[in-house]
């Protein structure tokens, strides 16, 4: 099922089918389906909304549930993000956290789509191997590695540096981006870069005028994927990240926002809401590819 | 194909120079594609995690090389109650959130691949928990288990009525050990329940058609067809959720930093705590590479999980 675009169709018939039949009444099918589905819905979402919430509570209203309904806002204000943007490196984490997922993702779907395509296209002895390896990698967790990947980045003398999160951030998307292309690569029929050949074109220009234009889905979601996994990525950028300026978000949060013994849980909020919102923004634009790779990619 | 030959034409009219010539040589060509991915993973993976367990069999602190100490490291460890600790609550922790997720994962899932409007906006909502940064949806959570002003509090004591005093989530440990682990479940039910649901629309409505005519309830529908058709896909997610959960960081150390009083460290926070805040790379290595023999067992899981797919397609002599 590489076919991406049938699934919705594929799930109404599935799903209408067994419905129909033990369809009782209207009663059950609510008791049965939207209650549940309610109840999920309000537990996922619910921090979100008690993060927002929060963020644009004035202190008073924040430790006061007596006086004040903790789940409304009487007095909105936006004192916290203000404080976050304006007395805190807040930006300066936000524009260092954007420069290191830019840059991993870029470098990750260069290395995995050239690699996806040996692969897949260039078929050659051996090449199912290569494709196991570089998946197996993914299984390998960042908790294992941390350590001694802290002395190889002091040794290359990239300690404390964005460049050393860019550098290995790609090794949990590079194999994660090319397990997704090469079902993209598959996805495209090969006669279309047979008949390219045959025209005499090289393979390189069959690379870039057919089979990349055709894969820019794909490309599209294994960018979101690996820019939405380096923009969440904890641990290398807590072991390696020294001085403030450098710090990604979620770790200069955790480490410069996190203070005494009086947490600042509006700043907090509104850091961790702001935090988030460009990882939600970016998805929300392409969620539909999200979505069907996600699916797509499971389905292989 | 009408695409095709246009940009063929304009080949046809450049004489190509060496070094696209040298392009279309293809085991060249293999190489070259193939070296930014093999040599990013090669230096940036496969040789840490030699280096890593090399470190485990040594004494190294931070800004001094180690010598080779042999098993010393291991004993250590093993007389070491904390590290106990962190492995019987990696296990805990482990086993508990997998069997939460994939329970309400499989749930919502089977929920979601019902039919009715907005379909495409709620499975858009539902995998927001996964998408936005695990360390910031912790943080939300800290304030949620808050020992003054958590809102559970607020609603367990002054709207229900059922407690008189505030819960203290995370001050000792088994309310702190079961905090954490529910976050873990929240976290974690969106990717399940999407992947199940990638699976659920692979299965043949036929298969339930045939099923309905023999007059199979609902129950033994799923007993029998809906779930062994899943295991295949079951046991991949089940396989790296275990990985990622056994290894899982971030969650612990936003929320409790491995306490009160050590009682919530993952092998991987401890790892953390002796090997970059504690300077012991050595140590910490080791206990890092202690989650290997744990994750070797999950990748088998998985293998035979396969192994069962071959056996359901007829393919068992192959």
């Amino acid at each position: 099922m590489t076919d991406v675009a049938a699934s919705p169709g594929n799930s109404n018939v599935a799903s209408a089918t067994p419905d129909t039949m033990s369809w009782d009444s209207r009663a059950r099918r609510v008791m049965m389906i939207y209650l549940p589905l309610s109840c999920f819905v309000l537990i996922l979402l619910f921090p979100f909304y008690w993060m927002a919430i929060t963020s644009f509570k004035p202190n008073a209203e924040l430790l006061n549930y007596k006086e004040h309904n903790p789940f409304w806002i009487t007095s909105p204000t936006i004192a916290h993000i203000k404080h976050l943007l304006f007395n805190t490196a807040y930006p300066t984490w936000l524009k260092t956290t954007m420069f290191v997922a830019i840059g991993s993702t870029t470098l990750s779907l260069f290395a995995s789509t050239l690699a996806a395509y040996a692969i897949e296209r260039l078929r050659f002895k051996g090449s199912p191997y290569v494709g196991l390896g570089i998946y197996l990698a993914y299984l390998v967790p960042p908790s294992i590695l941390f350590i001694p990947l802290a002395t190889v980045i002091v040794q290359f003398g990239l300690f404390d540096s964005p460049m050393a999160l860019i550098l290995v951030y790609p090794t949990f998307l590079v194999p994660f981006c090319t397990w997704l292309l090469i079902g993209y690569f598959k996805s495209i029929p090969y006669e279309l870069e047979e008949c390219a050949l045959v025209d005499g074109a090289t393979r390189l220009q069959i690379l870039r005028r057919i089979t990349l234009p055709l894969a820019v889905p794909g490309l599209i979601s294994a960018g979101i994927f690996s820019f939405t996994l380096s923009w969440n990525e904890f641990i290398y950028a807590l072991a390696f990240i020294q001085s403030g300026a450098n710090k990604t978000v979620p770790v200069a949060i955790l480490t410069e926002l996190v203070t005494g013994d009086v947490y600042q849980w509006g700043a907090l909020m509104a850091g961790s809401l702001l935090g988030s919102l460009p990882v939600a923004l970016f998805y929300s634009l392409f969620v539909d590819y999200y979505v069907s790779s996600l699916t797509g990619a499971v389905k292989e | 194909m009408s695409v095709t030959t246009l940009p063929s034409r304009v080949v046809a009219a450049r004489q190509p120079g060496w070094i696209v010539r040298l392009f279309d040589y293809k085991p060249f060509l293999i190489v070259m594609c193939l070296a930014p991915a093999i040599g990013l993973l090669a230096v940036f993976l496969t040789y840490p995690l030699g280096l890593g367990v090399w470190l485990a069999f040594t004494d190294t602190t931070i800004g001094q090389r180690g010598v080779f100490v042999g098993f010393e490291n291991f004993q250590y460890l093993l007389k070491d109650p904390l590290w106990w600790n962190a492995v019987f609550y990696s296990v805990f922790y482990t086993a508990v959130a997998t069997f939460g997720k994939f329970a309400l994962g499989f749930w919502l899932a089977l929920l979601l691949n019902n039919h009715f409007p907005l379909k495409s906006l709620l499975r858009a909502i539902v995998l927001l928990p996964w998408i936005v940064p695990t360390v910031l949806s912790a943080l939300a959570f800290w304030w949620i288990y808050d020992p003054q002003f958590s809102i559970i509090s607020y609603l367990l004591v002054d709207v229900l009525h059922v407690r008189s005093t505030n819960v203290d989530f995370l001050g000792t440990p088994w309310p702190a050990r079961f905090s954490l682990i529910v976050a873990n479940i929240w976290r974690g039910i969106p990717f399940v329940a999407i992947s199940l649901l990638a699976g659920l629309q692979t299965i043949s409505p036929s298969l339930y058609e045939a099923a309905m005519l023999d007059g199979a309830t609902a129950w033994q529908r799923f007993r029998y067809i809906t779930f062994p058709m899943m295991m295949p896909i079951l046991a991949i997610v089940m396989t790296f959720s275990i990985i990622f959960t056994f290894t899982d960081f971030q969650l612990v150390y936003a929320i409790t930093r491995g306490g009160p009083v050590n009682s919530t460290h993952l092998l991987a926070t401890l790892a953390f705590q002796r090997g970059i805040a504690g300077g012991e790379l050595g140590e910490g290595a080791a206990i890092a590479v202690s989650m290997i023999p744990f994750l070797v067992f999950a990748t088998l899981f998985s293998y035979f999980g396969l192994a069962r797919r071959k056996w359901q397609q007829g393919e068992a002599n192959d």
